[in-house]
């Protein structure tokens, strides 16, 4: 009954997200103030549907409803609770409903917190959420639909593939959907000001709290990701350049520059073509990540199965948001003129260099990621682009990019000299080239370009942080008060730099990375990376829903052992799978990474050691970004709401001077 | 109106100049990285030179796996069929989890003069019942397979299964 009551609910949703659109798009043409409040009570009854629908899917997963074709297909009645729970978004079907759910709750949360936005332009924001919402709620009710009956019901499911039975991909989708998703709502804006012809700074104030959300939930999304792949696949990488990661790194890509140049927008009243541009980008690249992946196009290694009568839907669907969007766009951008004047070195400038190579970067992965398909498609040939296309593509890209993100915040807007702003980061100069030149001399030249890279980026947003506070120039007490005087949005920036630059210390970090794959019996060790790995012993233990064999595996540095570790080979019984759970140890700038991963018949265990400098720092990067993003989000200024529409928005830029 | 002008001169000179560079580095790049993606049909009609990178995809054939551990180090054996070819291959390193018997791999690596395909890196599908593109082809072609009657065969049966004579 209650997957019935799911099935009805989603098909109510359905009905309501077109109503919604219909009527949000429409109502400010009619002029008819019922119509305009109604666009928001749509958006909430529709917002119920799909929580309905969603809740009556997981209830089925829950209660091991094996009559419902889902959970019997990818859950068994051996599974613990929380991956019943995320096993109906960890399959096809079930993730189109969560995917629905994120974006109802996006229109639902304009509807109900937009209440400082020009009434028309909040019901035109709502309808566009609705439209899109309503295609693919019609999709998943008609092509995928995850409430199909089956009779007769098997005794017990099929199983959650056990690699996904781990707590960081039970919270990886709904995180890196919430980032996909949340840039409908920049994008719903960017249609809604195309509709209504203009764009002020206020639209611009509007739009960056809802890029900043979504950027921070992609970002986190991404690094849980590579974060997931990197202990439970056991390779030890943390990113492969897959069609499936590239589909999440290009709206993060143009995502990252959208989310700078709604600043410009904000503060200057320049770009704004371009930024409603990066918006429609931004959120059709969410779309085609989403969705590519699932059509069978691009072939990759995490897709679900292939689906391949649904491919022309999901095309239908990409090719009406896309090229509509797009086709507006070349109607009404030109009508979208540019009110502020910049010097060629300003802060404006910097922000335009930073969007050009984010661009480049995200054409250049695009080009990357499709040819393959293309290729196919055109010539019959089939290729593959992987790893050394993009490290030889992205690389020099970024180069520049680093070189000029740790300038552009010391630059003020308008018009700007270097040389102040040089003076100010000297030190960070410094000491990045004498990194570089040391781990040229230790290492090889492109790990010293990373590393020195990274520590220039994060040494200058300190050191813009200690000018900001006068650091050493005053008391330590007053240098306190003056950062908490900061603007929390400088702050955030800063930090997100920051981030960025760990980052790539995580990355330029990992490619000293050494490890070794060999047999041991009981008692023998092996060396790599100056310590000498033992292994004492291989014994059975005990598991929830799988029989573990258990290596205990001594780490000595100079014959004193410092660690042990314990990776383990987990049998599964539902469905039949063997994995290696791998142990790391880490102490926040280096990890050992042990897999047991067979037992000969011979004797002994097939073991991988790794020893990985500073891979931590690429998580710690990645959260710092988000948190950085979180922080600038619960500024005062944002936080407080738009100011009213005309109202000339106060510049406080470097307020803190 | 200088400034303006001067400005959307320089806007669109750091526009060409990052577009360019992207084209340039994207056609260096795929000049000498592309790695083609062959069926062991295809690798012994096409016969790829010894070291040229490739990706080999296809089944793991069943009962063809097996280790030899030498000096500590495990070296694996198999062969990738598509159920009309098969080639050997051999690889040094840990398998992915779901590395099985019957089931779809897609091996990086080049040809060794030995006629093996020394694989550097082995990928397996996250799904079960994943097949690759062209060993799907390939099944079908051989008249093993016609997915209007349901899921593929077991690859253990590949090669010993009655094939109807082409062209019938």
């Amino acid at each position: 009954m209650i997957p019935e009551l799911g099935h009805f609910a989603l098909a109510l949703a359905v009905a309501l997200a077109f109503a919604q659109g219909v009527i949000g798009v429409f109502a400010p043409g009619l002029r008819d103030p019922r119509a305009m409040r109604a666009a928001p009570l749509l958006a909430l009854s529709h917002f119920l549907a799909i929580g309905a629908a969603f809740l009556a899917l997981i209830y089925a997963g829950v209660v091991s409803d094996f009559t419902v074709e889902n959970v019997a297909d990818f859950s068994s009645s051996l599974v613990p609770l929380i991956y019943r729970i995320s096993g109906t978004w960890g399959n096809h079907d079930g993730s189109m409903v969560l995917w629905c759910f994120i974006l109802s709750l996006c229109g639902a949360t304009v509807a109900a917190f937009g209440g400082n936005l020009p009434a028309s332009l909040r019901a035109r924001v709502i309808g566009v959420l609705g439209l899109v919402s309503g295609g693919f709620l019609l999709f998943t009710l008609t092509v995928s639909d995850p409430f199909t009956r089956i009779w007769p019901p098997p005794l017990d499911g099929a199983g959650v593939n056990p690699i996904l039975q781990d707590p960081g991909l039970a919270f990886h989708p709904p995180v890196l959907y919430t980032g996909y998703v949340g840039f409908s709502v920049a994008f719903a804006f960017a249609i809604a000001a195309l509709i209504e012809g203009r764009i002020d700074a206020a639209w611009g104030r509007w739009v960056r709290p809802w890029a900043l959300i979504s950027w921070c939930f992609l970002t986190a999304g991404i690094t849980l990701g590579s974060w997931w792949s990197y202990y439970t696949l056991g390779w030890g990488g943390y990113w492969f350049w897959d069609p499936v990661e590239n589909a999440a790194l290009l709206p993060w890509l143009t995502g990252t520059a959208l989310l700078h140049c709604a600043i410009v927008v904000e503060k200057r009243e320049s770009l704004k073509a371009w930024t409603v541009l990066l918006a429609i980008a931004t959120f059709s690249l969410s779309l085609s990540g989403t969705f590519l992946v699932r059509s069978g196009i691009l072939n990759s290694v995490h897709s679900f199965a292939a689906a391949p009568d649904q491919g022309l839907f999901i095309l239908a669907l990409l090719g009406l948001t896309v090229g509509g969007s797009l086709l507006l766009f070349a109607i009404r951008a030109p009508a979208l003129a540019a009110a502020g004047v910049y010097a060629p070195l300003s802060r404006e400038s910097a922000l335009v260099v930073n969007n050009i190579f984010l661009c480049s970067i995200a054409a250049v992965v695009f080009v990357g990621t499709l040819y393959p398909p293309f290729s196919d498609l055109l010539f019959g040939v089939q290729l593959s682009v992987g790893a050394p296309f993009f490290n030889q593509t992205v690389l020099p890209l970024t180069a520049p990019l680093i070189l000029a993100m740790a300038v552009g915040p010391l630059l003020p807007w308008k018009r700007a000299a270097l040389k102040p702003a040089l003076e100010r980061i000297w030190l960070a100069a410094v000491a990045a080239i004498i990194v570089m030149l040391v781990m040229t001399e230790q290492t090889n030249a492109i790990t010293a370009l990373g590393l020195g890279g990274g520590v220039w980026v994060v040494l200058s947003a300190l050191s813009d942080i200690a000018e900001r506070t006068k650091l050493g120039r005053v008391g330590l007490g007053d240098s306190v008060t003056r950062l908490r005087a900061m603007p929390r949005a400088a702050f955030g920036a800063a930090l997100g730099h920051i981030g960025f630059g760990v980052l790539v210390l995580g990355i330029a970090g990992m490619t000293l990375a050494t490890q070794k794959v060999v047999v041991l019996n009981a008692g023998q060790s092996a060396d790599l990376g100056g310590y000498s790995w033992t292994l004492n012993d291989i014994h059975d233990a005990p598991g929830p829903n799988y029989a573990q064999r258990v290596a205990d595996v001594t780490i000595s540095d100079n014959g004193k052992a410092f660690l042990t570790l314990h990776p383990s080979r987990r049998m599964f019984t539902t469905p039949k799978v063997i994995t290696n759970d791998a142990a790391i140890n880490t102490n926040g700038f280096q990890d050992i990474y042990v897999v047991f991963a067979d037992e000969p018949a011979s004797g002994g265990a097939e073991l991988r050691l790794n020893r990985h400098p500073l891979a931590p720092e690429i998580w710690f990067g990645g959260l710092i970004m988000a948190l950085g993003g979180a922080l600038s989000l619960s500024d005062r200024r944002l936080r407080v709401g738009a100011p009213a529409r005309k109202k000339k928005a106060k510049v406080a830029g470097v307020a803190a001077e | 109106m200088r400034t303006s002008k001067k400005r959307r001169l320089y806007l669109l000179l750091g526009c060409g100049l990052a577009l360019s560079a992207a084209t340039g580095l994207s056609l260096m790049a795929f000049s000498s990285t592309l790695t083609y993606f062959l069926g062991p049909r295809e690798v012994l009609a096409k016969n790829p030179a010894p070291g040229m990178d490739f990706r080999l995809g296809g089944i793991v054939q069943v009962g063809t796996v097996n280790t030899v551990i030498t000096n500590n180090t495990p070296t694996t054996h198999f062969r990738v069929t598509d159920g009309r070819a098969s080639i050997p291959v051999t690889f040094t390193g840990v398998l992915p989890d779901l590395f099985r018997e019957g089931q779809g791999v897609v091996a990086i690596g080049a040809m060794s003069p030995d006629g093996s395909f020394a694989a550097s890196e082995v990928l397996a599908k996250h799904g079960s019942t994943y097949m690759p593109k062209d060993v799907e082809q390939s099944l079908k072609e051989a008249g093993k397979w016609d997915p209007k009657f349901g899921p593929p065969p077991d690859a253990s049966t590949w090669n010993t299964m009655n094939v109807k004579a082409s062209g019938s």
